[in-house]
């Protein structure tokens, strides 16, 4: 899931080289739109088709209105202007759909657990959600290496002048890019409202999560944001298992829960500051 | 013959498959000045990059004074006496005129690391600082922002700041390039004083330039030296001619 | 349009007198709300150093602003339950006196942007935004999880630190004692920019290149101002945790970070009384709209989203005429 919200941050990271701290809200105007429109229809694939719409609406207005003169700006500015994004969504959002979560229903045909093969008890749903991000996945890289499209925002993420130069119209490229990566945002908040509750201020910790995940990756590329997102889940699960074990080895069992736990939080923050270190570009980023 | 001050041997730099230094061999005698010529892309900003320490080398070596200055990092060869000035100006444009030079009497002096005392109260330095743009005629410009320059009085700054560093060897990396004709007059004139400090590597496009101010001239073709030789030498080489004079002439 | 100096004044006799007034009429909530401009504008003038004079654009300056409030938190509250900080190899008891507490603030924020400026400075642009916020998250969930100090709770600290030869649970000598911090650091700052160092700093931001051909180590006077930024915000930090009398982790969010940059870019990037403005400004609309409704943050937000589009000076630019620096 995760991967959904760092491929849209990606591409527009990497292809415009604009740093999104919005991205989250995209997420939660997804999960809102989806909430909403479930309560309305009582349709989750209606939901969910509603989530994608409504953030990449919001995506394209907002690139519009604001991120369209940030490009040529520095990297500061782009903070800023989408922190600004950030407090906008969250306080306009409060103030249509009031200060209380909503919950989204997983649909009945898509709850419940399943049988794996070797006897393994899997819920479906997040089944489900696997196989989403694997099929956006694929369709990702489909659309990014096989469509005219795809290839000109390629020759884009290298080169801005010579792709104008060329005769393409860069503004409704960049425009459609936010608009995709922001509907990813959202389809990844509806999927994502269906399990958690949908509640103002969903969009930063996986926002967060998100950046960790494609500058572990290194900025701007899909297989990067893939593996880094794999890496993440992992160390998260893996951290807060093992770790409260490990410490208990060395140090007094209640000390060592708490440390170890504390620590585990911590664990993916690590992992990216070690990649970091270690590869200053994190690991499939090739320009500085 | 004098001992070279600086001789660059065998530099090799590649870029994946493609090679853009090969096996450059040359060296700088004192008081010369020495003109490293060719055509677009035949590595002369590599070759700068690799003696100033922004590219590392892939094989080769640069010695300084009979130092091997191979290995050092960019500050170390700055302090050992490579004064160089940048083909795109990289002065802070922000600062004055002033403080861009004193940032070369800071740095010539390494003495940064002091936080309280106003760094233009420093008479030392500010000495040091003025006495270099008073050599390029910037002094009356002294207070003005960098930022508001003429072209042409930017790329005095930019002597000035490799002045301030007083430097055993300049390296400059195309100084006339979109200057008027009396600008390149202008420097031709500084730089010709300039050489009775420090020998000067010049990468220059502008022929009559080099062939005005040099004593010897390189030849680079596609990363290697294609002939070296005095002015007379080179004008006469045919190989010369016809890899790089004859679209020119 | 005023004058750079013109404007500085006003702002700091406006900032010093206004608590002064409310103190005579006897408001003491507006000296609290001025004390509280006064250490945002503290920890800002800390992040300027790295921001403004550095260029370092970093999203984690609230670990230090959150370090500093720890220190306090901790040894006051070692102070107050009168258990030893620690006994091995010596003993440490907590404390409540606030020098010593700033002492520690100063120390030990410091010691982490060492840390952390070695580690993260590795890196450029994006990536140096990145690694910054990752390090502040770091200290966020390892503070929400850390039970000894109260974890997602805080930590309260039921009486406020003491100076010697001072009330300071009277709110006017507590805002004397961080106004007088305020001025002495920007004053020091004013130094510091003037100064060689400041010369080179500015110089590296500008152009890492040519302080690298004149011989300079841009990573190194990168990481001293990093260091000089994060001991400010750290004593920042320490003071207010004394003015709420309570630490959080809120205080190591990354939107504290965000806050702290959004101080400074709207009082005026660059400028040493920039941030002061700006601080100033941010806690006066969020007094002021605070009391029209909770939307205080959403205008906020259109605000910041016009001094970033349109206004680049800030407060600053807008009042001096004068947009850049």
């Amino acid at each position: 899931m995760l991967f959904l919200m760092a491929a849209g941050l990606t591409l527009i990271f990497g292809v415009m080289g604009l740093i999104n701290l919005a991205h989250g809200s995209l997420y939660m105007v997804g999960a809102f739109a989806a909430a909403a429109a479930a309560a309305a229809t009582g349709s989750f694939l209606v939901a969910v088709a509603a989530a994608i719409a409504a953030a990449a609406m919001a995506g394209v207005i907002v690139e519009l209105a604001v991120i369209r003169r940030l490009y040529v700006r520095d990297h500061l500015e782009q903070v800023l202007a989408t922190f600004a994004l950030i407090l906008i969504f969250s306080e306009g959002t409060r103030w249509i759909f009031g200060s209380f979560p909503l919950f989204l229903d997983i649909p009945s045909y898509l709850s419940g657990p399943v049988s794996l093969p070797g006897g393994i008890q899997y819920p479906l749903y997040r089944l489900v959600l696997i196989l989403v991000g694997l099929l956006v996945a694929v369709g990702l890289w489909l659309f990014i290496s096989r469509t005219r499209i795809g290839i000109q925002i390629r020759a884009g993420e290298n080169d801005r002048e010579m792709i104008a130069a060329l005769g393409v119209d860069i503004g409704s490229l960049y425009t459609f890019v936010f608009a995709l990566g922001a509907a990813l945002a959202g389809l990844a908040g509806a999927l994502v409202g269906a399990i958690q509750s949908v509640q103002i201020g969903m969009g930063e910790p996986i926002l967060i999560l998100a950046f960790v995940v494609i500058v572990i990756g290194g900025i701007g590329s899909i297989r990067g944001a893939l593996i880094g997102s794999l890496l993440v889940g992992l160390t998260d699960t893996l951290g807060g298992i093992f770790l409260p074990e490990l410490f208990k080895l060395l140090v007094a069992p209640d000390v060592a829960t708490s440390t170890g736990s504390a620590l585990a939080s911590m664990s993916i923050y690590v992992l990216m500051a070690g990649v970091l270190i270690w590869r200053p570009t994190g690991l499939f980023g090739a320009r500085a | 013959m004098m001992r070279p001050v600086l001789q660059v041997e065998g530099l090799t730099r590649r870029f994946g498959a493609l090679i853009a230094n090969d096996d450059v061999t040359l060296d700088l005698r004192p008081r010369e000045v020495h003109a490293v010529i060719g055509p677009n892309g035949a590595g002369k900003s590599t070759l700068i990059a690799q003696i100033c320490g922004g590219l590392k080398s892939d094989a080769g070596s640069i010695r300084l004074l009979g130092q091997d200055i191979t290995h050092e990092t960019t500050k170390n060869r700055a302090r050992l006496g490579l004064g160089r000035t940048f083909q795109i100006s990289s002065l802070a444009s922000e600062d004055t005129v002033l403080q861009n030079a004193m940032l070369g009497a800071l740095g010539a002096k390494s003495r940064p690391w002091q936080f309280f005392l106003p760094v233009l109260g420093d008479k030392n330095l500010r000495d040091h600082a003025e006495n270099a743009l008073r050599r390029v005629d910037l002094i009356d410009f002294a207070d003005k922002r960098t930022g508001e320059l003429s072209h042409g009085q930017r790329r005095q700054l930019e002597v000035a700041v490799a002045l301030t560093l007083e430097p055993k060897v300049f390296i400059l990396d195309e100084p006339m390039a979109g200057l008027s004709a009396e600008g390149t007059q202008l420097l031709t004139d500084l730089l010709r004083d300039l050489r009775n400090q420090a020998p000067i590597l010049l990468v220059e496009h502008d022929m009559d330039v080099v062939f005005k101010l040099a004593d010897r001239i390189t030849v680079l073709d596609y990363g290697r030296v294609i002939a070296t030789g005095s002015v007379e030498d080179i004008r006469k080489n045919p190989i010369v001619q016809r890899a790089y004079l004859g679209e020119n002439l | 349009m005023i004058s750079e100096k013109a404007l500085n004044a006003i702002l700091m006799s406006l900032l010093f007198c206004v608590p002064l007034w409310a103190w005579v009429s006897d408001e003491p909530f507006t000296i609290t709300l001025a004390t509280r401009a006064v250490i945002f504008a503290l920890a800002a003038v800390g992040l300027n150093v790295a921001l403004g004079l550095g260029g370092l654009v970093s999203l984690g300056h609230a670990v230090f602003f959150g370090i500093g409030g720890y220190a306090m938190g901790i040894l006051a509250f070692h102070a107050q339950t009168y258990s030893p900080l620690m006994e091995w190899p010596f003993t440490i008891s907590g404390t409540k006196l606030m020098p010593v507490i700033w002492l520690m603030a100063i120390l030990f924020s410091g010691a982490a942007a060492f840390i952390i400026g070695l580690l993260s400075l590795r890196t450029t642009g994006v990536y140096f935004i990145m690694i910054t916020l990752a390090f502040g998250q770091m200290f966020f969930f390892f503070a929400i999880s850390w039970p000894a100090y109260g974890g997602e709770d805080g930590l309260s600290i039921y009486i406020r630190n003491s100076f010697p030869g001072m009330n300071t649970l009277d709110p006017i000598q507590f805002f004397g004692i961080c106004f007088a911090i305020l001025s002495l650091v920007l004053w020091l700052n004013v130094r510091l920019v003037k100064s060689p160092f400041g010369l080179a700093l500015n110089a590296a931001r500008q152009s890492s290149e040519r302080v690298e051909a004149v011989g300079l180590d841009p990573f190194r006077l990168r990481l001293i101002a990093l260091v000089i930024s994060g001991m400010i915000c750290g004593l920042a930090g320490a003071l207010f945790a004394d003015l709420n009398r309570f630490v959080s982790p809120t205080m190591f969010s990354w939107q504290m970070s965000g806050e702290l940059i959004v101080f400074i870019v709207l009082g005026g990037l660059g400028r040493t009384f920039g941030p002061v403005a700006g601080a100033t400004l941010f806690v006066v609309l969020e007094h002021a709209l605070g009391g029209i409704g909770e939307y205080f943050l959403f205008f906020l937000g259109l605000l910041l989203l016009v001094v970033v589009l349109f206004a680049r000076g800030g407060l600053y630019g807008i009042i001096t005429g004068r947009a850049d620096r």
